[in-house]
């Protein structure tokens, strides 16, 4: 076949974005691109943002395609094959269910904000880059919903979670999270997604949690983890290059930009308090401990590597990044204890570690765990035992930034719970930690808007004052939420694996 | 224990899978210093300061042409700056 000589990858990307530009003649710039000055940062010249993966359309279509042939074919054949029932456990799927409530609406999100990235930046460059993550972010949230609609056929808690992200309590700390990003401005927006969650933290969502998905049976979410993860490594690059161009292009932008690393590195840290639960707590076979995972991806890879990078345009690491560290010898158990505790207003299920995995524990944690959160769970299990399962009986207080409620203890102190509150307009708001406060007090108009779902309750717009009025309006059905041992799911669990003949199972109500 | 660019590793995370074997090889045959390590599903490989992978040295293992943007299809994660990313190399290392 003779055809034309192939245009290298360089000249490939330089002709179909960077050529494909044009300059406005009837229309000023500043009209053009409203939203590029409002933040105070400074942008001399566009044409510096290189894309290192210099993709193109062509090459984003086929290689796209590519990833969802893989993906549906697995799909296809663990449906078929009854993959559910090798899972390793049922109780597995809580962690599924906690990402389909809490993530997969996240990634919805981070689609229209990349696409509004892709009209609204300056350059061809990172608005091409923009156009990509805009449609891998819709291409995540879809794979997700169909990977994870298959347990819908089975299981309780997958059924109404995009209902249950604007209602329910716990979600609300994902959605507070995402909300305050997309309210921000663009660049603020890339450091905040772009940068800090997907380059700083987002290995530590994803990557344990797929080999969780791996060692755990779970095909599936394995298939279209990896899968999104593929795009991810394309995401990571488009948050480093946007940091690398801000800081490069005036040395007025290095304290704002410094100022957003250290706000959205204490958002995101706060949200994956969620993530350490689940790699602690909720997976039947462990692949890594929450604190292993986050020396790895964190202190080894963040720390120890790209803020050594940054150091050369005068960044230094985030500001309550030591608290961070402090804290993951006891983050994930003071977060489980709580989530067990209130249970019962939750779309998933939860139960007391059996021995092996109190054993478990007691290696990963050893300064901590024996000491201070064994003898809570021993005690919940004499509960048990007497036939009186502890849930909480109140609602929590809220951290007024993050919307996690006040379980985090003082600093150095794991067993005095820790209280911050600042005075705006004389109301006083309460928060969990110095980071929590100190990014109110930055923003105070900002985060005293909050819809925080424990007032929310106590004003009465949630459906009623009782508890069943509450759980009626998050759509919870009965066996989607409490105590896992004895539940409908455990029950199903146990039967299909102690019969000779295929299950039939009543598939849930909202499939 | 301060680092430099010298001795800072990078590193990248691949599926493990028929095709991502050859890369893993190739890998390994280009960055003599690199290490490799398994974790279900995953292959973790990290090299002190720079990391390789090339078109022709992932070709003679596959046994067919392989374009570096076929790359996207094994990669979960990296640490360290994609410094070069064209038709025959890609180079993962840090900046500064």
């Amino acid at each position: 076949m003779a055809a034309p000589r192939k245009l290298s990858m360089k000249q490939r990307y330089a002709a179909l974005t960077h050529d494909l530009d044009w300059d406005f003649s009837y229309v000023d710039n500043a009209e053009a691109y409203p939203y590029t000055t409002f933040e105070g940062i400074k942008i001399h010249d566009w044409s510096k943002w290189e894309d290192p993966f210099r993709l193109t359309v062509d090459a984003y279509m086929k290689y796209q395609a590519e990833k969802d042939k893989r993906l549906y074919a697995v799909l296809d054949s663990f449906a078929q094959g009854q993959g559910h029932l090798s899972l390793a456990d049922a109780k597995y799927l809580n962690a599924m269910k906690l990402f389909l409530q809490g993530v997969t609406p996240l990634e919805y999100q981070a689609h229209r904000n990349f696409s509004f990235l892709a009209r609204h930046l300056n350059g061809p460059g990172p608005r091409f880059a923009a156009l990509c993550q805009s449609q891998d972010e819709l291409r995540h949230a879809q794979t997700e919903i169909h990977t994870l609609s298959n347990y819908n056929k089975f299981y309780g808690g997958f059924h109404s979670w995009h209902h249950q992200h604007d209602r329910v309590w716990y979600l609300s700390v994902p959605k507070s999270f995402f909300d305050d990003a997309v309210s921000a401005g663009p660049f603020e927006f890339m450091i905040a997604i772009g940068f800090s969650f997907e380059y700083l933290l987002t290995n530590l969502l994803f990557v344990p949690f797929m080999s969780g998905a791996s060692f755990n049976g779970d095909l599936p979410t394995m298939t279209f983890g990896f899968s999104a993860q593929s795009d991810e490594s394309r995401h990571m690059t488009f948050g480093l290059e946007a940091i690398k161009f801000l800081l490069e292009q005036d040395p007025d932008n290095v304290p704002i930009v410094q100022e957003w690393i250290d706000k959205w590195f204490w958002r995101g840290y706060r949200l994956l308090a969620l993530v350490s639960q689940m790699l602690d707590y909720m997976l039947p076979r462990k692949v890594m401990s929450w604190k292993e995972a986050f020396e790895l991806y964190f202190e080894q890879q963040m720390l120890g590597g790209l803020f050594k990078d940054l150091e050369y345009y005068g960044i230094r690491p985030p500001k309550h990044v030591q608290h961070a560290i402090d804290e993951k010898e006891i983050l994930s158990h003071q977060v489980y204890w709580t989530l067990y505790q209130f249970s019962f207003a939750a779309a998933f299920n939860t139960t007391t570690p059996d021995s092996e995995h109190l054993q478990w524990l007691a290696e990963q944690y050893p300064d901590t765990f024996d000491t201070l959160y064994k003898p809570l769970w021993d005690k919940a299990s004499r509960m048990v035992e007497g036939g009186g399962r502890h849930f909480a009986r109140a609602l929590p207080q809220l951290c007024q930034t993050c919307q996690i409620p006040m379980l985090f203890t003082e600093p150095g102190d794991p067993t005095t719970i820790c209280q911050r509150h600042s005075i705006y307009e004389g109301e006083r708001f309460d928060f969990c930690s110095d980071g929590c406060k100190w990014i109110f007090d930055r923003e105070p108009e900002k985060y005293v808007q909050a819809w925080l779902p424990v007032h929310q309750i106590y004003m009465g717009n949630c459906g009623g004052p009782t508890v069943p009025d509450v759980l009626a309006w998050y759509g919870l059905q009965p066996g989607d939420n409490g105590e896992y041992a004895g539940s409908q799911e455990a029950l199903d669990w146990a039967a299909w694996h102690t019969t000779s003949h295929a299950p039939a199972p009543t598939p849930v109500a909202g499939n | 224990m301060s680092q430099t660019t010298s001795t800072r590793p990078v590193g990248v995370d691949l599926q493990e899978s028929e095709d991502s074997r050859a890369v893993v090889e190739a890998i390994e045959a280009d960055n003599p210093e690199c290490a490799v390590q398994h974790f279900p599903g995953l292959v973790r490989i990290t090299s002190p300061q720079k990391l390789r992978i090339t078109r022709e040295s992932v070709e003679e293992r596959l046994g067919r042409e392989w374009e570096t943007h076929e790359f996207q299809l094994a990669i979960v994660s990296y640490f360290g700056h994609i410094k070069e990313w064209d038709d025959d190399e890609i180079i993962i290392a840090w900046d500064h």
